[in-house]
C-alpha cells in the first residue's frame, strides 16, 4: 500500500516539475508529439528528428520574436489514448505554443478533442483521408484530392487503366480513400465489377493469393492497375510477392500512396522498377532548396538516411508558422491562426505552397516511378492543387465546405447555407 | 490515327518516295515539339504517328531512344537529341538524322524527356512494325510484348507477314499464338474468327480469356418490342433475374421514357421551396417532422400542380410492363458470340479446377510457413511442455542474423548458406542460455514460465529495436530464388515459397531422425515421459532438457531466416507468428511433430479457404479462423493427433 | 457476518481508508476542486490507474485465487469501454445534429436525425448506415446494462465451452489469448460496425455536460475510486467465505475438489464471469477518461501486461494486485513519458524511452524467479507471516502441483 503514498509523492513531484518548467528562462516552446516507441516509431522518429533539426536551424538564425525556440519532445508510444494525454500535458503542463505531431488518423482523432478544448495549434504532416476540418489543426499533408485523385487520373488518362484493384490496409485512411476513389471511378464511367477492393491487416505478409487475384483480373482483356494504400511493413511482403509473380509495371502498374523513400529502403527495388508512387515531394526533386535540405539532413542523421514527403510537410508547416508568428508579432494561437491564412512558402520541389482558409495547403502533386536505387524518378507534376477538406466525390461531403477565415466554420453546408458544427466530429 | 499511319507507311514502302528521304526527323519533331515536351498520352498520339509514318530509317532508333528516357531537348533552341551521360553533370548529344555528335552540354541547359509508361507503350506499338523482323531477338520479343499489351486490328497484317520468315522456333510459336488471338478479336471474316476460337479453346491462358471475354460484353437495352437485328444475350423480366422493378424503372427514367421517382430528399426540398406563411399545402411547417405529414403536404402541392406527382408502385409497374428489357452483345456476329461462349464455358471449368489447385498450393505454402515457425515450438512446448513466449523473438533473432550476415557477405547465395547455420548457432545459444538461467527453475510452474518468457520476449524485442532501429531491414533472397514456378496462367508459386516448403520438409525429416534414430532423441523422449526414471537410468535430465530446448530454439532461428526472406525483418516479426504458432501446436496436438504438421496444414488450408470465400477482406478470414480454432478445441481439446495413455500426461 | 468479515480481514479496512484518503488528497490538490497542484492530465492518469487497479483485482480473483491464467480479461475491459463509448458518441453526435438541423426550414423526421447521426459517426470510415450493434445506443440505461451484460455473456459462453471440455492450464491461457485476438481482429474490421481501427473517440466530452475537463476528471476519479472500493470489498468478501476456500482448492488441486463433490466447472464459470463483469465496469470507467477506445487496446499483449502487474504486485492477495497495477502502470507512464533522466555512461547514454521495456521485461523475469510473491510479499516480512515448512516437497502428489513457495496465502 505504500504505492499510494509513492503515487502521491510522485504526483507532487510531477506538479513540482510542472511549475519548475514554467520558471525556466523565456523561450518559445514547440511541442513535438511523435511516437518514439511502439509500432509507429518506425515513421515518426524521423519526423521528431526533422523538427529538432528545423528548430536548431531557426535558433541559429536568431530564433523567433527575439526569443529562442525550445523543443518539448514527448513520446506517446504509438498508444492512441496516450496521444490525448500527452497533448494535454504539452498544452497545460509545458504550455507549448504550437504542436507538430501525429502520424495516423486515429492518433489525430484522439488528440482533436483536447486541442479544441484547450485551443491549441497542431500541424499534422501526413497525407490523410480528409473529411475533417478542425479550427486548431493545420493539415500540411495531402488531402485525397492532392494525392489519390491525381494518381487515379494519371492511371485513367496516361496509362489507360480500365480495371482497378484497390488494395489497402484495413484502417480509416484506406477505407475512406477507397470509398472516395470508388465513387470517383464510377463517375468516370468505370463499372462496379471493374473495381476490386481488398483489405488486409497491418503487417500482413502472405500476399500470394491477393497478387494472384489481381493478375486474374486481366482475364477480360482490360488493363488492370493497382492503387495501393497498403501501410508500412506490409508493403515489403507485397512488393516481394509482386516481384516474384513477375508482374511488370508495364502490365499491371501499382501506384502507392503510403510508400516513400523510407519504406523502399527496406527492400531491394530492382524488380519493382517502374511502379509508381504519388506524393507532394520526392527526395529526387531537382532544386537547390531540396539539395540543401537533403544535405543538411544527411549531415545531421547519417549518409544513408533518406528524406520523404511528411518531412517536407513539417518543413513547410514549421516555416509558415514561424513567418505567421513573426507577422502577428506573437505566438498566441488565434493571432497566429489569423496570420496563417494566405501564408506562402517555397516548396522543396519548386513553386510555392499557400495556406488556404480551410487549413490545407495548395501544392503540386508529383508522380514518381520507382528506380533500382530505391529513389523515385519524377515523371509527372500537376499544377498546384488546393487541398480539399471535404471531398467532392461523395454525395454527403460534396455539399460541405471549410472556410475558417471568412465563414469561421469548418463544416459549412453550402446547400442549406448553415454551419453544421464548429467543433470536429472526432 | 493508327490506320492512317499504316496507310501512309504502305504508301512509303511501295513508292519509296524521295521526299521522305529529304525530310529530316528533326523537322517532324519540331512540328510536334509542344506535345512531345508536354509528354501526355492524351495528346502525344499524332506526334508518334507522324514519326512512325515518316518512313525514315532513323525513326526506329529515335523512338527507342525516347522510350529509354535518353532523349533530351536543348533548351536554347528546342531541338531534340539523343543524350549520353558525359563528364560530371554534362551530357553528350547526338543528332538523330546525321548520327553526328553535337557536343556536350551541362544538364542545366537541357531538359530530359521522360515518357511515362503509357507513352512508352504507344511508342512500343509504333515500333512493332520496325521490330517484328528485327535481327535482334530481344527487339522481336519486345515487339510481341507490345502487341500483347495493346492488341490492335492494324497489327494483324504485319504480324502475319512476319511469321513465315521467323527463324526462332520459340518466337515463331508465340507469333502464331498471338496471330490466332488477334484473329479472334480483329479479323474481318467471322468464319476465320470462329475457326480461331475453336483452335484455341483447349487453352486457359489469361491472354486467351482476355481475347474472348470482350466478345461477350453486353449492354442493357429497353425497347417497346424486341428488335430483330440485335445479337441478344438475354431477355430480362423485371422483378426477376437480377433486374428489380425499381431498377427497370430507373432504366426507363435514364432513357427519358418515364418521369423520375421522387426521393425523400426531393420531397423535403420541394416542401422547403413552397413554404407560404409558415405552412406548406395547409400543413404547418412545425408538424412536418414525420414522413406521413410530409407526404400529405406534398400531395397537396402536387394537386395544386406546384410539384410533379409522386410515382407510385403501380405507376412503376405499369411503365415497366410496357417495355422489353434485354441484354445485347456489342459484338454483332451471333456465330462468334456463340463460339466464344462455348469456348469460355469449357475454359471456365478448367480455370476453376486450376484455381483450386493454385489455392491448394497457396495453402500448402502457408501451412509450411506456419509449420516452420511452429516446429521449434512443437519441440519446446509440445515435447517438453515449456511455454516459451519468446519463441517469436528467436525467429526474429534468426532473421536479424540473416541480415547481419548479408551485410558482411554481399553475395546473396553465399550469405544465405552462411546465415542458416549462423542463425541456428545464435538462437541455439540463446535458447540454452534461457533454459539454464530461467526455465529450469520453473519446470514445475508452467504458468510462470509463460510469464517469465514473456518478460524475456518484450526485453528482446526492445533490444532489437535499440540495436537495429525500428526500420524494416532488407534480407534479400539470392537471384535464383527470384520469380515463380509457373505451371500456367492460373497456377504459379514463387520459388521462395517452394524453398520454404522444402526447408520445412527437411526439418521434419531432421527432427524425426534426431528423435527416432539418435541417442539424444532417445534420451529426449525418455526425459519427456518421466524425468525421474530417466535420471535413475543414468541420463542427465538437465543436460537433455537444455539440448532439446536449444534444438527447438535453433530451428526457430532458421525459420526466421526463411520468413525474413519472403516477408520483412522487423523487431515485431516474431510477435506476428507467436499466437499462430501456439495455435498450430495446440490444434495439432501436443507432444508430437506430426501434430504440428497436421495443425499447420489445417490452419493453412482453412485460412486460404476462408479467404477464397471472402476475397475482399483478409482480416475477416483471420478472425473466423481463430473462432473456428476455439470451437475446434472444445471438441478435440487434445488436438488433431492426441497422445493416448500415460504419455498424455495430466 | 459483516463484523466478523471485517475483523478477519483488517486489510480491507486499511485499504478502503487509504483509498478514501488518496481520493480526498487528489481532490484537494486538483485544478478543478482544489489548489491546483496536480494537473488535470495527471488527475486523469490517476483515475485511469484506479480503473486498472480494479481490473487487476478481477485478474487476481481469477488467477491468484482460482488458478485460471486468463489472458483475455482486457477483452472484457475493452468491451465495457465500447459499450459506454457507443452511448457517449451517439448522444454527443445527436445533440450536435439536432442543433444543426433545427436551423433547417423543414423540421427533421426522426429517421432523418438518425441518418444524420449515422453519417456523422460513420462518415469518417466511409459509410452512414447504423449497424445492428448500435440498436440500443440511444439509451443510456440500456447501454449501461450492456456494459455488464455483453462481456458477462461472452465470458459465460466462452467459459462454459472451455471449462466443459476441461481445457486447463496453459491451454486455457492460449485459448483465452486466441479469444482476445479474435475479438480484436473482429473489431479491427470496419465491417464490424464499431469504426474499425479508429474506434470510438472524443469520449471525454460528456454529452450535455458543460463543465470543464478539470471538473469532469475529478468526477471520474471519484467514480473510479468508488468502483475500486466496492469491487475490492466484493472480491474480499468472496475470497473470505466458503466460496473462496473452494476456488483456492480448485487452484491447488482441481481433481481433489472435483472428487469431493464440488462442481468445479460451475465455480470456475462463476468466477470467470464475475471477473469479466468487474473488468467491464473498470473499462467503462477507464475509456471516458482516456478519451478514445480502439481495438488496439484489446490486443493480446494488454492482457499479458495485466498478468504481469498482478504477478509483480503479488498474486493471491488482493492488495498485491492493486499495488502491482498502480506501481507498474505509473512507473511505465513515468519512464515512457520521457521524464526519467537519461543516464550517461560515457560511451553510451541510456535513454529510458528505449530501455524501459528491457528493464520491465528483465525485472519481470527476476520477480518470477526470485520473488514469486511479488511486492506484496514485503508485507509478509512486516507481518511476520510464516509459510508452512515442508522442506521443499510438493503440496500434492502430481508434478504439476504447487511447491510450498507459492502455497502461501
Amino acid at each position: 500500500m505504500t504505492s499510494f503514498k509513492s503515487t502521491l509523492a510522485g504526483s507532487v513531484v510531477f506538479a513540482a516539475m510542472a511549475t519548475a518548467t514554467l520558471a525556466v528562462e523565456d523561450t518559445i516552446k514547440v511541442g513535438v508529439l511523435h511516437s518514439l516507441s511502439g509500432t509507429m516509431a518506425i515513421s515518426e522518429t524521423t519526423l521528431k528528428d526533422t523538427m529538432l533539426m528545423l528548430i536548431d536551424q531557426q535558433n541559429a538564425k536568431g530564433g523567433l520574436l527575439g526569443k529562442q525556440l525550445e523543443a518539448v519532445v514527448v513520446d506517446p508510444a504509438s498508444d492512441w489514448p496516450l496521444f490525448a494525454e500527452k497533448a494535454r500535458e504539452l498544452l497545460t503542463v509545458h504550455e507549448v505554443d504550437v504542436i507538430f505531431g501525429n502520424w495516423t488518423s486515429v492518433s489525430r482523432k484522439s488528440v482533436l478533442p483536447v486541442i479544441e478544448e484547450l485551443n491549441g495549434l497542431l500541424f499534422y504532416p501526413v497525407q490523410y483521408e480528409g473529411e475533417e476540418s478542425s479550427k486548431n489543426v493545420f493539415y500540411t499533408g495531402a488531402a485525397p484530392n492532392q494525392q489519390a485523385i491525381p494518381a487515379t487520373d494519371y492511371f485513367l488518362d496516361e496509362l489507360g487503366v480500365e480495371k482497378f484493384a484497390l488494395l489497402g490496409t484495413d484502417y480509416v485512411y484506406p477505407r475512406t480513400t477507397n470509398n472516395i476513389l470508388e465513387s470517383y471511378l464510377k463517375q468516370k464511367g468505370i463499372a462496379d465489377e471493374d473495381i476490386f477492393v481488398n483489405y488486409t491487416p497491418f503487417g500482413h505478409s502472405d500476399w500470394s493469393k491477393i497478387v494472384a487475384d489481381v493478375v486474374a483480373l486481366g482475364a477480360d482483356g482490360k488493363k488492370v492497375g493497382v492503387i495501393s494504400t497498403i501501410n508500412g511493413d506490409a508493403n515489403i511482403g507485397f512488393y516481394k510477392e509482386l516481384a516474384a509473380a513477375g508482374v511488370s509495371a508495364d502490365d499491371i502498374p501499382v501506384v502507392a500512396f503510403s510508400v516513400g523513400e523510407e519504406e523502399l529502403s527496406g527492400l531491394d527495388t530492382t524488380n519493382l522498377v517502374g511502379h509508381l508512387a504519388a506524393w507532394n515531394y520526392f527526395q529526387s526533386a531537382d532544386t537547390e532548396a531540396n539539395a540543401e535540405f537533403v544535405e543538411t539532413w544527411k549531415a545531421t542523421m547519417g549518409e544513408d538516411r533518406v528524406t520523404n514527403d511528411p518531412m517536407e510537410a513539417h518543413y513547410i508547416g514549421f516555416n509558415m508558422w514561424v513567418n505567421a508568428a513573426t507577422q502577428a508579432g506573437s505566438t498566441e494561437v488565434d493571432a497566429v491562426r489569423a496570420a496563417m491564412y494566405g501564408q506562402e512558402f517555397p516548396n522543396l520541389t519548386g513553386g510555392t505552397a499557400v495556406m488556404l482558409p480551410n487549413h490545407h495547403l495548395a501544392k503540386p502533386v508529383l508522380i514518381g516511378e520507382i528506380q533500382a536505387d530505391g529513389q523515385f524518378d519524377i515523371i509527372s507534376e500537376t499544377d498546384v492543387v488546393p487541398g480539399d477538406a471535404w471531398t467532392d466525390y461523395l454525395p454527403e461531403s460534396a455539399v460541405l465546405k471549410s472556410d475558417w477565415k471568412d465563414l469561421g466554420c469548418g463544416m459549412y453546408n453550402t446547400q442549406t447555407q448553415t454551419c453544421v458544427q464548429t467543433l470536429s466530429n472526432y | 490515327m493508327f490506320r492512317l499511319f499504316l496507310a501512309s507507311l504502305a504508301l512509303v514502302g511501295t513508292c519509296l518516295t524521295a521526299s521522305a528521304q529529304e525530310a529530316a526527323l528533326q523537322t517532324i519533331l519540331q512540328e510536334h515539339r509542344a506535345t512531345i515536351a508536354e509528354s501526355s498520352r492524351k495528346t502525344i498520339g499524332p506526334a508518334i504517328d507522324a514519326i512512325a509514318a515518316s518512313g525514315l530509317p532513323q525513326a526506329q532508333r529515335m523512338l527507342e531512344t525516347w522510350a529509354a528516357k535518353d532523349m533530351w531537348m536543348r533548351k536554347s533552341d528546342g531541338l531534340f537529341f539523343a543524350g549520353r551521360k558525359g563528364e560530371g553533370r554534362t551530357y553528350v548529344l547526338t543528332d538523330f538524322d546525321t548520327g553526328a555528335t553535337v557536343g556536350s552540354f551541362a544538364s542545366s541547359e537541357l531538359a530530359q524527356l521522360k515518357p511515362n509508361s503509357g507513352i512508352r507503350a504507344m511508342i512500343g506499338t509504333a515500333l512493332v512494325r520496325f521490330q517484328l523482323s528485327d535481327p535482334d531477338r530481344g527487339k522481336r520479343l519486345s515487339a510481341l510484348d507490345s502487341i500483347q499489351r495493346a492488341p490492335e486490328a492494324v497489327l494483324l497484317p504485319p504480324l502475319r507477314a512476319s511469321i513465315e520468315a521467323e527463324p526462332d522456333v520459340e518466337i515463331k510459336m508465340r507469333k502464331q499464338r498471338l496471330e490466332r488471338l488477334l484473329t479472334i478479336g480483329y479479323d474481318t471474316d467471322h468464319r476465320a474468327r470462329v475457326q480461331a476460337i475453336d483452335d484455341m479453346s483447349d487453352g486457359l491462358g489469361l491472354d486467351l480469356r482476355a481475347a474472348l471475354n470482350p466478345l461477350l460484353v453486353t449492354s442493357r437495352h429497353v425497347a417497346p418490342a424486341l428488335p430483330d437485328e440485335a445479337n441478344i444475350a438475354a431477355v430480362l423480366e423485371p422483378g426477376r433475374e437480377g433486374l428489380s422493378v425499381v431498377d427497370a424503372y430507373d432504366l426507363l427514367v435514364a432513357r427519358d421514357l418515364a418521369p423520375p421517382r421522387v426521393s425523400q430528399d426531393d420531397i423535403r426540398n420541394a416542401l422547403a421551396a413552397h413554404i407560404v406563411g409558415g405552412r406548406v399545402g395547409d400543413v404547418p411547417v412545425a408538424q412536418l417532422d414525420t414522413d406521413a405529414a410530409r407526404a400529405q403536404a406534398y400531395a397537396a402541392l402536387a394537386r395544386a400542380g406546384a410539384v410533379p406527382a409522386l410515382v407510385t408502385q403501380a405507376d412503376m409497374a405499369a411503365a415497366v410492363a410496357g417495355h422489353v428489357f434485354f441484354d445485347a452483345y456489342v459484338e454483332p456476329s451471333r456465330a462468334v458470340t456463340e463460339a466464344a461462349q462455348q469456348a469460355l464455358d469449357r475454359i471456365d471449368l478448367k480455370v476453376g479446377m486450376n484455381q483450386t489447385l493454385d489455392l491448394a498450393l497457396d495453402a500448402v505454402s502457408l501451412a509450411s510457413i506456419y509449420f516452420l515457425a511452429a516446429i521449434g515450438l512443437a519441440i519446446t512446448f509440445g515435447v517438453m511442455g515449456v511455454i516459451n513466449m519468446a519463441h517469436g523473438e528467436f525467429i526474429m533473432m534468426g532473421a536479424y542474423t540473416g541480415y547481419v550476415v548479408q551485410q558482411v557477405i554481399p553475395d546473396h547465395t553465399l550469405s544465405i548458406i552462411v546465415a542458416i547455420p549462423m542463425a541456428f548457432a545464435v538462437t541455439f545459444a540463446a535458447g540454452v542460455a534461457m533454459e539454464r538461467l530461467v526455465i529450469r527453475w520453473l519446470y514445475a510452474r508452467p504458468l510462470e514460465t509463460l510469464l517469465a518468457t514473456f518478460g524475456i520476449s518484450i526485453a528482446l524485442q526492445q533490444l532489437a529495436k535499440n540495436i537495429f532501429g525500428t526500420q524494416a531491414r532488407p534480407l534479400t533472397a539470392p537471384g535464383w530464388l527470384d520469380g515463380a514456378w509457373v505451371l500456367n496462367d492460373v497456377v504459379s508459386i514463387s520459388y521462395i515459397r517452394i524453398a520454404i516448403f522444402v526447408l520445412a520438409l527437411i526439418f521434419l525429416a531432421l527432427f524425426l531422425y534426431i528423435a527416432k534414430r539418435t541417442r539424444l532423441g532417445l534420451e529426449m523422449r525418455a526425459v519427456t515421459q518421466n524425468p525421474r526414471m530417466a535420471g535413475s537410468m543414468g541420463i542427465n535430465p538437465g543436460r537433455v532438457n537444455m539440448l532439446t530446448f536449444g534444438l527447438g530454439s535453433g530451428i526457430a532461428g532458421i525459420a526466421g531466416v526463411a520468413i525474413g526472406l519472403f516477408a520483412k525483418v522487423t523487431s515485431d516479426l516474431g510477435s506476428d507468428y507467436i499466437v499462430q504458432s501456439f495455435m498450430t501446436v495446440v490444434v495439432g496436438g501436443v507432444g508430437n511433430i506430426w501434430g504440428a504438421l497436421a495443425g499447420a496444414g489445417m490452419i493453412g488450408f482453412l485460412q486460404k479457404g476462408i479467404e477464397w470465400m471472402n476475397p475482399s477482406n483478409t482480416l475477416a478470414a483471420q478472425t473466423y479462423m481463430i473462432v473456428f480454432i476455439i470451437i475446434f478445441i472444445q471438441f478435440r481439446p487434445r488436438g488433431i493427433i492426441a497422445l493416448k495413455g500415460r504419455a498424455a500426461g495430466d | 457476518m459483516d463484523r466478523s468479515f471485517v475483523a478477519r480481514n483488517p486489510s480491507v479496512l486499511v485499504f478502503l481508508a487509504l483509498l478514501s484518503l488518496f481520493t480526498l488528497v487528489v481532490t484537494v490538490l486538483s485544478e478543478g476542486f482544489g489548489i491546483g497542484v496536480i494537473s488535470t492530465s495527471f488527475v486523469k492518469t490517476l483515475g485511469k490507474t484506479l480503473c486498472l487497479c480494479l481490473i487487476a483485482v478481477a485478474m487476481d480473483l481469477v488467477w491468484g485465487f482460482t488458478g485460471i491464467l486468463s489472458l483475455g480479461h482486457f477483452a472484457f475491459f475493452g468491451l465495457g469501454g465500447y459499450m459506454i463509448g457507443m452511448w457517449l458518441m451517439y448522444e454527443r453526435t445527436r445533440l450536435i445534429v439536432v442543433d444543426a438541423m433545427s436551423q433547417a426550414e423543414i423540421p427533421p423526421t426522426p429517421s432523418e436525425v438518425v441518418d444524420a447521426i449515422g453519417s456523422q459517426i460513420f462518415g469518417v470510415v466511409g459509410s452512414s448506415e447504423f449497424p445492428l450493434v448500435w440498436a440500443f445506443a440511444d439509451s443510456l440505461a440500456l447501454q449501461l446494462m450492456l456494459v455488464v451484460l455483453v462481456p458477462g455473456l461472452l465470458a459465460l459462453v466462452f467459459g462454459w465451452l472451455a471449462f466443459r471440455s476441461r481445457v486447463t492450464g496453459v491451454y486455457l491461457s492460449i485459448l483465452t489469448q486466441a479469444m482476445t485476438l479474435a475479438l480484436a481482429l473482429y473489431l479491427f474490421q470496419n465491417d464490424s460496425g464499431l469504426r474499425g481501427n479508429n474506434g470510438l473517440s472524443g469520449l471525454q466530452n460528456l454529452p450535455g455536460v458543460t463543465a470543464a475537463q478539470d471538473i469532469v476528471s475529478i468526477w471520474f476519479l471519484w467514480a473510479s475510486a468508488l468502483a475500486l472500493g466496492l469491487g475490492y470489498l466484493l472480491a474480499a468478501w468472496i475470497v473470505a467465505g466458503k466460496f473462496g476456500s473452494v476456488i483456492r482448492g480448485i487452484r491447488d488441486n482441481e481433481a481433489r475438489v472435483r472428487f469431493l463433490g464440488y462442481s468445479v466447472e460451475v465455480y470456475k464459470l462463476a468466477v470467470f464471469t464475475l471477473t469479466a463483469c468487474l473488468a467491464a465496469i473498470a473499462g467503462a470507467l477507464y475509456y471516458p477518461q482516456a478519451g478514445i477506445i480502439n481495438p488496439e487496446e484489446m490486443a493480446p499483449i494488454a492482457s499479458i501486461y495485466l498478468a504481469v502487474w498482478v504477478a509483480i504486485g503479488g498474486r493471491g492477495r488482493l492488495y498485491g494486485a492493486v499495488i502491482g497495477a498502480a506501481f507498474v502502470s505509473l512507473l511505465s507512464t513515468w519512464f515512457t513519458g520521457g521524464q526519467a533522466p537519461d543516464i550517461p555512461l560515457g560511451f553510451y547514454t541510456i535513454k529510458w524511452v528505449d530501455w524501459w521495456q528491457v528493464l520491465l521485461g528483465g525485472s519481470f523475469v527476476l520477480v518470477t524467479l526470485f520473488a514469486p510473491q511479488g511486492i506484496g510479499g514485503l508485507f509478509d516480512l512486516w507481518s511476520n507471516r510464516r509459510h508452512p515448512d515442508r522442506h521443499g516437497a510438493n503440496l500434492g502428489p502430481d508434478a504439476g502441483s504447487l511447491r510450498e513457495k507459492e502455497a502461501t496465502q
